[in-house]
């Protein structure tokens, strides 16, 4: 007898969620997200936790943001038009250092697109879609099983370091039920926050200037703190110097940067030897993860490097790999964005080859095969 | 081996839970399952389409891309997917009529009959067509499915559903046999 | 005096408001109110957003919160939610409250969570220099009504009742000790409380207007403001052109988070607690 369970990709994102200490969601009903917020308003309230269905995107946000300042551990869900609407307090949370988890599960866009078909069109408005320079990681699953373990993830990397985390999923990961074997509860490392210990003297942004991070007190506790989404210093409250507005932005994102080596995942098959390398992610991964095989089985030396961190994204490993090959393909279901990251980290060593799909439907592994193959471009 | 099945009608006929079914019952049997579905304004009518893969190995890509079995339940699903078959067999219910231009292999089973009539419940059709279907492919045994779909379906309703499914065997048998003649 | 200079952080004043500014007025209200009812400061939080009233909190000394343009009540909802035994107070203006923020408004409204949420309404974006908001009257100047504003303004307090707020007051920064008065009832209202302190913007809405000083304008709030007891036997032309002050509204009704917790508790003593991927999503036909 097996613990093996045919689970939804939105299913095991909650439960990866409800693992990590998720007790606060607020949400608005958007497709292909829907099932998260079903799930948590089934869950939370049996466990202590708070679920509630706010008037729009922007509320849901902002109402997580509100309750983690409370040392609560959120999370929202939602999909493109909603993830639009959350920018300015995406960037909010950033400022503030508010640790909060958003799972953007993409549809095809813009505006309402197609609401029920899969896409990876937000890959460069997950990193930068709020304005001016913000602290942001995101995750992307490529499995029904990795929608549990990067959630759960998620929830570690924003409480450890204090920033938004999202998890880039889409239509096909999302609603696709797969064989998980979930890992035993008591396995998992759970990270919190680090809290002061007293309110006297604390300084709510105190932070070294090489990435620190601050701790974090709770409202309600004594502690009686500001905070806001203008520049601050150490204090809280704000401050328009031009030196702290300096120290204060290098620190936002040099917390990443910083976090980059511990946090970086990715999978890769068949890269030992390869020749023609193929850059994935998402449910795009698992089509050219069926081509690579083929080819493979047909003597062709294909490999695949499936990115799970995509921001930040892990370039050290990555370079180390792209050296050796001698063409990169990356097929998206955009007109190119992740893309252009690996141009920029390939350079002229390689030919970067864009694949892109952009029909509402998964790429299916022939079509990556046929350009492997070196097929029509 | 690689197995894909393609479950199709209208929504509302329940095609996603006999998807999930069946992929649940090949999990049971330490096999590996995936299935994704076609999803939006076919769930409140349209033509509606469940995909389950099975197999023993590691399952890469989840979508059906040559469906060894392909059900069609209504007259639009057989002629949109049937015409996308090749070396799969359709299984149709018998109140579709057969287009000639469809060439892959093709079963005729009343499926939707036999759940108003033998069974006295159209609900259960999704459930005959995964016994037909399960009978057909002898994809999993029926024990398994017994066990399955007990998993499943609403608590009350278990004794109506196992006799659908069992209806749904006897057809896949009956079927068979008369293949066999 | 101390017993109100207590609940200020004084290392931030003098504040930024600009002379005359009724601003000062109406969070002097708040902190008299909330130092009567002897409130724990550790367990108050007070939440705004964006303009010239939303730099209030960061001269009060509780946890206070400085958010986005016009979504002050949605941050404050995800934190009274998650804490019910906090008060949690919002401060906001006419455009942050009744423009980008009237969505939240109304839905807080109609949850009545027990939010007390004071609108200093100064009937003009002052923060970005003298732009009309939905608070502006009809016919009257800003800079982006420079012929006179043509649009019609809401009636807060019909709003806020319309939409399910509990408590519902009205003052101006000229009926400053009504205004704490209003302010210290909504404050002891489990529900959603609103209470608008119509104040004077003398810089900009004064200034453009040519309503003279922030006395004059004082007066010229008193003039329009009528009583609600006095309205009451006043016949209708008499009223052309007024506000009513005082108290409009007062009907206690189930509260938000307290019906979210007993909801709870029901659910709790129904199911064991959750133990970490055992359960699976409840499964609809397609």
């Amino acid at each position: 007898m097996t613990n093996a369970k045919l689970m939804q990709g939105n299913e095991a994102c909650t439960l990866g969620a409800l693992a990590a200490g998720l007790d606060f969601f607020a949400g608005y009903p958007i497709t292909p997200s829907t099932e998260i917020a079903e799930l948590c308003a089934e869950e939370l309230p049996k466990i202590g936790g708070r679920f509630i269905q706010m008037e729009d995107e922007i509320g849901s946000i902002a109402a997580i943001i509100g309750a983690s300042l409370t040392g609560r551990k959120v999370m929202t869900a939602t999909s493109g038009p909603g993830f639009s609407l959350m920018q300015e307090n995406l960037g909010y949370a950033g400022i503030a250092e508010v640790p909060i988890v958003i799972v953007n599960v993409q549809r095809v866009g813009p505006s309402t697109g197609q609401p029920t078909s899969p896409s990876q069109g937000d890959v460069m408005q997950s990193r930068w879609g709020t304005h001016g320079d913000h602290p942001v990681v995101v995750l992307a699953p490529g499995n029904v099983k990795e929608c549990y373990e990067l959630t759960f993830k998620a929830f570690n990397i924003a409480e450890q370091y204090r920033v938004p985390v999202i998890v880039l999923m889409d239509e096909v990961i999302g609603h696709m039920r797969e064989k998980v074997i979930l890992p035993d509860i008591a396995t998992l490392r759970i990270v919190n926050r680090k809290e002061p210990e007293t309110p006297a003297g604390y300084l709510p942004y105190e932070a070294d200037d090489d990435g620190g991070v601050p701790l974090m007190a709770r409202f309600g506790q004594g502690y009686r703190f500001h905070v806001t989404g203008l520049f601050h210093d150490d204090t809280g409250f704000p401050s328009n110097k031009s030196d702290i507005t300096n120290r204060f932005t290098r620190r936002l994102l040099r917390k990443v940067e910083k976090a980059e080596p511990a946090i970086r995942e990715y999978f890769t098959e068949s890269t030992d030897d390869c020749d023609i390398l193929v850059v994935a992610f998402g449910s795009s991964a698992m089509s050219s993860l069926s081509a690579v095989r083929k080819a493979r089985a047909s003597g062709i030396k294909a490999g695949l490097f499936r990115p799970k961190t995509i921001w930040p994204f892990p370039e050290d490993s990555f370079k180390e790999l792209a050296a050796k090959a001698k063409r990169v393909i990356v097929p998206e279901m955009n007109l190119g964005q992740l893309v252009l990251e690996i141009e920029r980290l390939v350079g002229c060593k390689a030919p970067v080859e864009r694949l892109s799909k952009v029909n509402g439907e998964l790429f299916k592994p022939e079509e990556i095969l046929s350009r492997i193959m070196g097929g029509a471009k | 081996m690689r197995t894909e099945f393609r479950l199709s009608g209208s929504g509302g006929q329940g095609l996603l839970l006999a998807g999930i079914v069946l992929a649940e019952a090949a999990i049971l049997e330490d096999k590996n399952a995936v299935q994704t579905q076609s999803y939006g304004p076919e769930a409140r009518g349209g033509a509606s389409k469940a995909e389950v893969i099975i197999s023993e190995e590691d399952i890469d890509y989840p979508k059906a891309t040559d469906p060894d079995f392909l059900l069609a339940l209504t007259a639009e699903s057989y002629k949109t997917f049937g015409a996308l078959m090749g070396k799969g067999i359709i299984i149709v219910d018998s109140s579709v009529a057969l287009n000639p231009e469809i060439k892959a292999r093709t079963i005729s089973a009343p499926i939707l009959k036999a759940a108003a009539e033998d069974i006295g419940k159209r609900v259960v059709a999704n459930i005959v067509a995964l016994g037909v279907l399960a009978g057909i492919s002898g994809i999993v045994a029926e024990k398994t499915l017994e066990l399955a779909v007990k998993n499943r379906v609403p608590k009350g309703t278990e004794e109506l559903n196992l006799s659908a499914l069992h209806k749904g065997f006897e057809l896949a048998a009956a079927v068979g046999a008369r293949q066999a003649d | 005096m101390s017993d109100i200079l207590k609940y200020f952080r004084q290392n931030r004043l003098p504040h930024i408001w600009c002379p005359g500014c009724g601003h000062g007025t109406a969070t002097g209200a708040l902190v008299r109110a909330i130092a009567k009812l002897k409130l724990d400061k550790n367990k108050v939080v007070v939440v705004s957003g964006i303009g010239c009233s939303s730099r209030a909190p960061g001269y009060l000394d509780f946890d206070t919160l400085h958010t986005t343009h016009g979504r002050a009540l949605a941050f404050a909802t995800g934190i009274k939610l998650s804490r019910p035994d906090l008060k949690v107070i919002v401060l906001t203006g006419d455009g942050d409250c009744t423009a980008i923020g009237g969505n939240h408004f109304i839905h807080a409204a109609r949850r009545n969570i027990d939010i007390t949420t004071i609108i200093l309404n100064n009937n003009i974006y002052g923060m970005t220099s003298g732009q009309y908001s939905p608070m502006t009257p009809k016919g009257m100047l800003g800079t982006t009504a420079p012929y006179g504003n043509v649009e019609r303004c809401f009636d807060l307090a019909k709003l806020a009742i319309a939409a399910g707020a509990t408590y519902v007051g009205r003052a101006t920064t000229y009926h400053a000790t009504l205004l704490e008065d209003l302010i210290g009832k909504a404050l002891i209202n489990k529900g959603f409380s609103v209470v608008e302190a119509v104040d004077q913007c003398p810089t900009y809405m004064g200034r453009k207007n040519k309503l003279g000083t922030a006395v004059d304008m004082l007066n010229w709030l008193k003039d329009r403001a009528v009583n609600v007891k006095a309205a009451a036997v006043m016949a209708p032309e008499k009223l052309e052109g007024k506000f009513l002050v005082g108290e409009l509204y007062n009907q206690p009704e189930p509260e938000f988070t307290a019906e979210y917790m007993a909801m709870a508790e029901q659910v709790r003593r129904k199911y064991d607690n959750f133990q970490g991927g055992v359960r699976e999503c409840g499964q609809n036909s397609d």
